[in-house]
């Protein structure tokens, strides 16, 4: 009996806090963390808690895996140099490296890079992406579980711009939009292997948007966004589930908020899922709010977007009415992040982090740190920790 | 039959003892990995077989990258470097001398090379710093990148002191070095602005300039890509068809004086759009050999080789980049045709009206292979003058 108190008492001890960040934009893809109740709150040198030098660029953000943050780079002449790194959430120190040698092509715009996609986690490995069209499988300590060339498999699947559209796992499924002018498709991967589950052809078109989850009835359905508008798919299998058409942007992605997804598509589109095998129907639209390369964000009952003037509009959920507009340090290729607590995370391309807290009447910046490097990327949150990536390094900021 | 079973014996008893070294089985696996997939799990399971043996495995494994794959390689490599930095860590005995033997060995695998090169750094900075000049004229374009950095520094601080003639000599060694764009363009910039020298970079880099083109032909609706033109039957030099609109259309000779051998379908057509030409040229191979097709373009492309078609790529406008596309070939002794599909589409932003491609020839390691009868390059027109104004 006194043994089993004991260890019912160290149960809490064991299990770690676990607010783990594990793909693009965290939870669902869509940027917002409901179970982060108290956020980092300020960005200052005050609350700057370390910084390490990363051995190349990337525009992936890093992502969370219990202590462990994950993050992507791309070195040498023609970025042909692939790196996984993994530091020590607690300070930063290194804990592996992983290096390979790009097996597809690396030709991107010079303000890309080839490690543009945000790795993804199932807690358990890690799958890094890069523009290269080169998919890794790690696990936690590094070991190599598995690798696919997917440039050596289908040869014509690239974007001379680069690739940038990052995988996310669903269930014991990753899906990847491997999208472009050319050979263009989408997969899922078998998560121990690596082998396709489905394959499925898409539209032929350059597409930098990142798959979405929403949530029906206890199931999660993931919404592919392309030039054509959306395509709903049963991850494990690649099925058809539904389709919103009209068009939808091929840079800022959608966010999706339990069956609802708001889409940039004619300005902003919001739909809700329906019952089973009917289409989506559609909640509203407004044409004149325009997201710039920001991706939308869905937090409580607010929706924001940032337009290519740098201004952050919040709007009413379920309507799309405007509540205010406050302009930013822009401009931003980066996403906006939140949550709980409702504030905002975003960082411009030149460097400067922004908090913005949404709770009076107006939205206004709370605190704003100027880290002076090229930033182009979405932070990644965990209690009262924010992790972003810079051109040159890994800023871990702490609350208090 | 004794003579005829003792070579079998040997194989057997060579083989016997190979697979008796731990890395043997897992080296093998490890190098079947294949397409979509194939192999990765077996793969996995070799890897940590690897990865749990010391440091003696380190250059058996560099060994084995000569001929895996590309992705053998990389398994092969993050198990060489695994064990590699946990015993450095753990301060372990490390083979350095067996290292820097592998590095300075010329027939082993390239990348191989490069990466037992930076492992040999870790374990001996200043002796392989030493190792580098050696590096000039390696067939690892990695390495042979470290020994150009250093004749471009140097040849760039003779400059700075006022050493004209010795600056020149470097420079023009690290030239002869170079394989790399951005090596060559700055190793060039200095040669011609500070030296006032002549640098003939499509002979560097091995571009084709004597083309003869045709065209322009229909690509409405982006269909010209996949429609089979007279051109893609038969080269027949002196033909002329029916292009665009009906339009007639005949081969014309081209040769461009570009430093880096664009070949601009708009001088000779016109800015056109939703176009479809060819562009020919022979090359005259010294010898059979294995050698590289290095293609940059912007527009949807094609491209064939001794009427062979090797890839073609229906992408528009996304960039453009010398060595963009590496097509490996077969030189044949003698006569080699060439024949390249350029396709312009609808699109109307000044930043898609080129219609263009450069096309090179070297080998794996970039280095330029000429025909044997290579024409001059073209030289460049000079600038147009400007014509007074009535009041001068």
């Amino acid at each position: 009996m006194r043994t089993l108190l004991l260890t019912l008492a160290l149960i809490p001890l064991a299990l770690p806090a676990r607010a783990d960040w594990l793909n693009f934009r965290g939870p669902n893809g869509s940027g917002h963390a409901p179970d982060i109740t108290t956020t980092v709150g300020e960005l200052s040198d005050q609350t700057l808690a370390w910084q390490v030098a990363l051995p190349g660029r990337g525009l992936g953000s890093p992502i969370i895996v219990g202590d462990k943050i994950i993050v992507t780079a791309a070195s040498g002449p023609e970025q042909q140099q692939l790196h996984i790194l993994c530091f020590s959430a607690k300070d930063g120190s290194p804990v592996w490296e992983r290096r390979f040698w790009a097996t597809g092509r690396t030709m991107s715009h010079s303000k890309t890079n080839v490690a543009a996609p945000t790795p993804a986690s199932d807690g358990e490995r890690i799958y890094a992406l890069y523009s290269s069209n080169d998919l890794i499988c790690v696990d936690l300590d590094g070991n190599l579980v598995w690798m696919r060339g997917l440039t050596l498999d289908y040869p014509n699947a690239s974007n001379s711009l680069g690739m940038a559209s990052s995988p996310i796992v669903v269930g014991d499924t990753l899906v990847a939009q491997i999208e472009n002018d050319s050979e263009s498709f989408a997969a899922g991967f078998d998560l121990l292997t690596g082998v396709n589950k489905w394959k499925l052809d898409r539209p032929k078109s350059a597409n930098w948007t990142s798959p979405t989850i929403l949530n029906k009835d206890g199931e999660s359905i993931v919404a592919l966004q392309s030039s054509d508008g959306i395509l709903g798919l049963v991850p494990a299998t690649g099925s058809s589930v539904f389709t919103v058409a009209g068009g939808a942007s091929t840079i800022p992605s959608a966010a999706a908020s339990g069956s609802e997804l708001y889409i940039p598509s004619n300005g902003v589109t919001v739909v809700a899922l329906g019952a089973t095998g009917e289409e989506p129907k559609k909640v509203w639209n407004q044409t004149n709010q325009r997201p710039g390369t920001a991706s939308l964000l869905v937090a409580g009952e607010k929706l924001y977007l940032i337009n290519n003037a740098g201004v952050l509009t919040c709007a009413k959920k379920e309507s799309g009415e405007v509540l205010w507009e406050v302009r930013l340090k822009g401009p931003f290729s980066g996403s906006p992040v939140a949550g709980g607590d409702g504030k905002l995370y975003i960082f411009s391309e030149q460097g400067v982090g922004q908090v913005v807290d949404p709770s009076g009447e107006k939205g206004v910046v709370s605190s704003e740190v100027e880290l002076g490097e090229t930033i182009l990327c979405t932070p990644a949150l965990d209690g009262k920790a924010l992790y972003i990536r810079s051109d040159g390094h890994l800023w871990k900021f702490a609350g208090k | 039959m004794k003579r005829s079973l003792l070579p079998f014996s040997l194989s057997l008893l060579l083989s016997l003892a190979v697979q008796a070294e731990p890395w043997t089985a897992p080296i093998e696996q490890i190098r079947k990995v294949g397409p979509e997939g194939a192999g990765n799990t077996e793969a996995a399971q070799a890897w940590s077989a690897l990865t749990a043996l010391g440091p003696e495995m380190l250059v058996p494994v560099l060994t084995a990258m000569e001929g895996a794959s590309p992705l053998a390689r990389n398994w092969l490599r993050t198990a060489v470097e695994t064990v590699f930095d946990r015993e450095l860590a753990a301060k372990a005995p490390l083979p350095g001398e067996a290292i820097k033997s592998f590095v300075l060995d010329r027939a082993h695998e390239p990348n191989a090379r490069r990466l037992a090169f930076e492992l040999y750094a870790k374990i001996a900075p200043d002796d392989s710093a030493t190792l580098i000049p050696g590096f000039a004229d390696d067939p690892s374009p990695a390495l042979r990148r470290e020994a150009v950095s250093k004749l471009l520094a140097e040849g760039k601080a003779q400059l700075e002191a006022g050493d004209q003639e010795k600056s020149l000599a470097t420079l023009n060694a690290a030239l002869d070095a170079a394989r790399e764009v951005d090596q060559i363009d700055a190793i060039t910039k200095l040669l011609r602005e500070k030296l006032a020298q002549k640098v003939d970079l499509p002979k560097h880099f091995g571009f084709l300039s004597h083309w003869h083109l045709i065209g322009p032909f229909d690509n409405t609706g982006r269909e010209g890509f996949a429609r089979v033109y007279p051109p893609e039957e038969t080269i027949a030099l002196d033909a002329g068809y029916p292009g665009k609109d009906g339009k007639p259309v005949k081969w014309q000779a081209y040769a461009t004086p570009d430093d880096y051998g664009k070949v601009d379908f708009n001088q000779p057509y016109g800015p056109l759009k939703q176009v479809v030409g060819y562009a020919y040229t022979e090359f005259h191979a010294a010898e059979a050999r294995d050698a590289q097709i290095r293609l940059g373009c912007k527009n949807a492309w094609k491209v064939w080789f001794n009427g062979e078609l090797l890839f073609g790529r229906d992408e528009y406008h996304r960039g453009q980049r010398i060595d963009q596309y590496s097509l490996p070939v077969k030189l044949q002794p003698g006569k080699n045709t060439i024949l390249v599909k350029a396709c312009q589409n609808e699109q109307e932003q000044d930043w898609t009206a080129q219609w263009e491609f450069q096309l090179r020839v070297c080998d794996a390691t970039g280095t330029a292979i000429l025909s044997t009868d290579r024409q001059p390059t073209p030289e460049k027109a000079a600038p147009a003058r400007r014509r007074p104004a009535k009041s001068e």
